[in-house]
């Protein structure tokens, strides 16, 4: 790791000036994305902000029709809070398959949705279940805060404070996760919400994206064989050495109708 | 250099170190704590294994500056002394070791399953053992260890 110098502000107006005042600051959270790149040289900020100082970005407060998570709030925090699990258990169950045990009692939700990886489950529930991010200058619709391959609507120094999931009528998050880091191969978020169905994908291209086609035959029939006969085109999709395009956009298929199945109960 | 303090298994402990050192080569070099193990650079093995606050984290992925004034409980706090912890004499009992590298990791990995589910199945064992990777014993008799541990620990019938 390379050398960096180390500062803890206890306000987000701080941390704020502190990071636009140094040369090439980063944020730290949880740092369970951002240490291990700075192990492997991949990141050497010269400034380290850490935001866990801050308290007004942890924790959770459940309302009549949406949960409120604080960007600093870990994701063991949201997987084993039962207030969670009681008003959008499709958000609990994403949390608990984040990683292990341990990555879980780190890795927090606003380091996950500000590092944007194409395959962190977090982006599926922000588009999915059409939640709201809240920065410190402004509020991002959900559908709007991912833009690319670890790219966000973020502006440089801005700072996730908290995102609203608005609670749907019913939701299941199902992900065909890599057998050794966890993280999506693919992922799908099936809701029906107050606004619409939403079906939301991670894991399968360079960012989440919504399944139009699913979305309307759900709507009219809200079972796994309304969606059976829709495919996803491989054009865009990711390939790698876990799974090829074609493959992903098979397992889309196959992890939505398994989402709708769970949703529906 | 910052001057880092911590409660280190019940006793206070402070050293100097850079900003960039991480709490694993805090113990390990600075406080000579050596029972906690590095096994990867990728954050994926669970080696490095110990309790912050009550919390288990991999201590490869946190700076020793961000555990400043924390309680930290590594595989050394476990004991009482000469006499073994019922996870340790399950370990040994139901030869849940074989080179014993991993196994620091997976008692502090495990003592904090046992802590939020007393009783856990086999299943729930596997799947919290996620983050701890075993390269000799195929994991069969550590998850044995743990079961036997939790009967011990009064937990399960
Ligand atoms: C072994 C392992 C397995 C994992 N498996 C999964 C998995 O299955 N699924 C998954 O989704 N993720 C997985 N992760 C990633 C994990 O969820 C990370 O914790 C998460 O992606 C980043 O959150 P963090 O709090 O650790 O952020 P950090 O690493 O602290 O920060 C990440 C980035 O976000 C920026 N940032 C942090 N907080 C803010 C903020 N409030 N405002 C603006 N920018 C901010 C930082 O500057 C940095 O660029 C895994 C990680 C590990 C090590
Ligand atoms: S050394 Fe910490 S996870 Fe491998
Ligand atoms: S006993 Fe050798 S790595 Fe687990």
């Amino acid at each position: 790791m390379y050398a960096f110098k180390y500062h803890k502000p206890s306000s987000i107006e701080d941390a704020a000036k502190v990071f636009s005042g140094a040369d090439d600051a980063r944020y730290l959270s949880g740092g369970h994305t951002l240490l291990p790149s700075m192990k492997l040289r991949l990141a050497g900020p010269s400034d380290i902000v850490d935001l866990s100082g801050i308290a007004g970005l942890k924790g959770i407060k459940v309302e009549a029709d949406k949960v409120t998570i604080g960007a600093g709030t870990r994701h063991n925090d949201v997987a084993l809070s039962a207030e969670v699990r009681a008003a959008i258990p499709a958000l609990a169950d994403l949390a608990g398959g984040i990683g292990d045990f341990q990555v879980r009692n780190r890795g927090t939700i606003g380091g996950s949705i500000a590092n944007a990886d194409p395959s962190a489950d977090y982006p599926a529930a922000v588009v999915g279940l059409g939640a709201t991010v809240h920065t410190n200058k402004r509020t991002i619709a959900g559908d709007d805060f991912f833009t690319g391959m670890f790219e966000t609507a973020l502006e440089d120094g801005e700072i996730v404070t908290a995102v609203s999931f608005p609670r749907p009528k019913r939701a299941a998050y199902m992900k065909f996760p890599n057998p050794a880091s966890r993280y999506a191969v693919v992922g799908v978020m099936v809701a029906e919400t107050a606004s619409g169905m939403r079906v939301a994908v991670t894991g399968a291209a360079a960012s989440v994206f919504r399944v139009a086609e699913m979305e309307q035959a759900l709507a009219s029939n809200f079972s796994p064989d309304a969606i059976a006969g829709v495919a996803v085109p491989a054009d865009n999709l990711n390939s790698d050495i876990h799974a090829a395009a074609d493959y992903r956009a098979h397992l889309v298929g196959v992890m939505a109708k398994r989402a709708v199945a769970k949703a529906a109960g | 250099m910052p001057t880092v303090s911590m409660t280190v298994n019940g006793r206070k402990m402070s050293g100097e170190c850079e900003e960039r050192t991480l709490l694993v080569s805090f113990l390990r070099e600075t406080l000579g704590l050596t029972g906690t193990h590095v096994g990867c650079d990728t954050s994926q093995c669970g080696a490095c294994c110990v309790h912050v606050n009550g919390d288990s984290v991999k201590s490869c992925t946190l700076l020793a500056v961000q555990a400043d004034g924390a309680e930290i409980t590594t595989i050394e706090g476990v004991a009482n002394g000469e006499e073994l912890h019922a996870i340790q004499e399950a370990f040994r009992d139901n030869h849940g070791l074989q080179c014993g590298f991993c196994t620091p990791g997976m008692i502090m990995s495990a003592l904090d399953l046992l802590k939020h589910n007393a009783n856990p199945s086999e299943t729930e064992i596997r799947h919290h053992l996620e983050g701890n990777l075993c390269r000799c014993t195929g994991y069969h008799n550590i998850v044995k260890s743990i079961q036997a541990a939790a009967v011990a620990m009064g937990g399960a019938s």
